[in-house]
């Protein structure tokens, strides 16, 4: 057992959870494409990507459910076409062929719930249609799908949009238990209770992402200096991810970061927790 | 004798007021209008008075002890905030609706951003505002209980009911109320806000002891009276001068002007900062109450200024002694040394083999 600090000692005794302890996953598979979207680089609290609907369909949790999932099918099929064209399409003229795949799957879409779900539609309104400007699926598209293979970019699609469901969700139910009483449209309150309007307008869908963001960043920053084998990164370039300030906004480049005696990593060590 | 001669950085002058002996008199200048609310509104007034400065402070306690912070309930600046927050309130509140708001502007405004000093908005004005937006019907309800002084209810020298809430709401139409009652304070609004008397005896005490500085709202209630006054007189309203007056004395805007404008986090500490404030402050006042929809935007208008301070506190620095004449000179010298870089960098791109 190599030299630590005390004070790190007795922070690891407290065994908080730490997803990355018992999930262990091969990079690029589908299950670990889905955690990753879900839980590690959730696009809304880790990413941050796609605020336009997050704060604008998250007023009920209906509403919340109908966005995620429409949204996940468009980000698993645009992927997937993307991947499977990405040596068709050209480096230069990406976005705009992006853009085209996009856009039918969402016109696909746009039909699909007009004709099926007509008060949903109705409900989330101009949010449908701006799904082809999303910042998520154009930032898989860019960072993920242009660069790996149709099967590994459809599970990230996948998982991604459960991650933009799951955070939907989670919002919207904050957001209508407190603002109408209600969930999903069903009286949780007791008669007496009074909502509290603001949470249903948009000063209060800005309160609940941050206050969610922030319970995230306590989990995952928390989790990184716990965990001597999680790495943001994949990649050990630095000598010590735990105790970084900038672990969640790694580049995957070394920075100039001076190491505390006695907790330099050296490589046969990595992986292995004492 | 070489103690004088010591080297240190600025600050050289230093103060041996401190920020609690500062929020103790804030304290005592709020208790005449205090006083004055429960005379007129009865002793439910007191209750929401006293549990809104309990829960402010007793948040303030839990969420140091919770999080391991430093307590600093002794400066007191979580009770002045609590004070404020009870008399925003009207007299017929929930009791519970001020500790929700006191809550809000602990937590949230003040202890999220990073405790005394650093909160970016006035945090009794951000809970009125959330209670305003969150509880629309209960805040504008300002049915009173009777107090020791009976208050206004009926527009003076008619018979009149008083259309409107309050006072605000009836000069709102053009036409004028008491104006004696309106100084003393016996109508109908929230519970500190309605004294202007006592808010002035306050806001002269903080004055007097070196507190606050006459800028703001001097600046404040002048920009608003003089534009007020021109409304009224392009308007063709009965005696415009009684009814800037009235207008002056309505609603929080004493309140505003003396205690929360000035308050030390959210406002400038340029001098001239401090003017422009004060005059934006009775800009958006006045476009508030004459020409938007609404009765009173006092505390909307104090809100978004405290936005802009940073801005303000930026464009009005004050230079540093000898720089300013040498200003144009240096920036001439600098435009020229930035060309010549320029210059030197196009021709060694030049040069170049592309």
């Amino acid at each position: 057992m190599r030299e630590k600090n005390p004070g790190l000692r007795m922070y690891k005794k407290r065994r908080r959870f730490s997803l990355s302890r018992y999930v262990r996953l091969k990079k690029n598979s589908p299950g670990e494409r889905i955690i990753n979207g879900i839980y590690f680089e959730n696009p809304v609290f880790m990413l941050v990507l796609g605020m336009c609907p997050t704060l604008a369909t998250t007023t009920s949790v209906i509403n919340a459910v109908g966005m995620g999932l429409s949204t996940t099918a468009i980000l698993a099929l645009s992927n997937l076409f993307i991947s499977v064209l990405r040596k068709v399409i050209p480096q230069r003229m990406r976005m705009p062929c992006y853009i085209v795949i996009i856009a039918s799957f969402v016109t696909i879409v746009d039909f699909l719930m007009e004709g099926f779900t007509p008060s949903m539609y109705s409900s989330l309104g101009v949010y449908i249609p701006l799904i082809v400007v999303n910042c998520i699926i154009m930032g898989r598209a860019e960072a993920y799908a242009g660069k790996h293979r149709p099967a590994e970019s459809f599970f990230d699609g996948i998982g991604m949009g459960l991650g933009f469901t799951v955070a939907l969700i989670l919002i919207a139910s904050v957001r209508e238990l407190i603002g109408c009483g209600t969930w999903a449209g069903l009286q949780v309150m007791p008669a007496a209770y009074e909502p509290v309007n603001i949470f249903v307008l948009a000063p209060g869908a800005f309160l609940v992402l941050a206050m969610f963001v922030a319970i995230m960043n306590r989990f995952q920053i928390g989790a990184a200096r716990r965990d001597d084998s999680w790495d943001p990164t994949g990649k050990f370039v630095c000598a010590d991810c735990r105790s970084c300030p900038r672990i969640l906004n790694c580049s995957g480049k070394p920075v100039d970061y001076v190491v505390p005696a006695g907790t330099a990593r050296s490589t046969d060590e990595k992986g292995g927790d004492a | 004798m070489n103690q004088r001669f010591q080297v240190s950085s600025s600050p050289h002058t230093r103060s041996t007021i401190s920020t609690s002996a500062i929020m103790f008199m804030v304290a005592l200048a709020l208790m005449p209008s205090c006083v004055a609310g429960v005379l007129f509104f009865g002793e439910h007034a007191l209750v929401v008075l006293v549990l809104s400065a309990a829960s402010s402070v007793g948040t303030e306690y839990i969420y140091e002890k919770l999080l391991h912070k430093p307590v600093t309930v002794k400066d007191g600046s979580a009770l002045v905030t609590g004070l404020l927050i009870g008399m925003n309130m009207p007299p017929a509140i929930d009791w519970w609706i001020p500790c929700v708001g006191s809550v809000f502007a602990i937590v949230v405004i003040k202890q999220l951003y990073g405790g005394i000093g650093q909160n970016f908005m006035n945090p009794a004005l951000g809970a009125r505002c959330f209670l305003l937006i969150s509880f629309a019907g209960k805040m504008a309800n300002f049915t009173t209980g009777t107090g020791m002084i009976g208050i206004v209810t009926q527009v003076p020298a008619t018979t009149d009911a008083l259309s409107g809430a309050t006072p605000l709401a009836y000069l709102k139409t053009g036409q004028l109320f008491d104006l004696r009652s309106l100084f003393f304070g016996n109508t109908a609004g929230c519970i500190g806000e309605t004294s202007a008397l006592a808010l002035l005896a306050g806001g002269l005490f903080l004055v007097a002891m070196k507190i606050i500085r006459l800028r703001i709202p001097g600046a404040y209630l002048g920009t608003f009276a003089l534009l007020t006054l021109i409304t009224a007189l392009l308007r063709g309203y009965p005696s415009p001068a009684v009814y800037t007056l009235q207008q002056l004395c309505a609603g929080g805007l004493m309140l505003g002007a003396w205690f929360m404008a000035t308050d030390y986090v959210t406002s400038p500490i340029t001098a001239m900062g401090q003017i422009v404030y004060g005059v934006l402050l009775g800009i958006l006042t006045w476009v508030f109450r004459m020409v938007g929809t609404g009765a009173e935007g006092v505390s909307y208008a104090i809100l978004f200024c405290n936005l802009l301070v940073p801005i303000i506190e930026r464009y009005t620095r004050p230079v540093a002694a000898g720089v300013a004449g040498q200003s144009r000179e240096a920036k001439r010298l600098m435009r020229e040394k930035e060309k010549e870089a320029k210059r030197l960098k196009a021709a060694d791109r030049k040069e170049k083999p592309v």
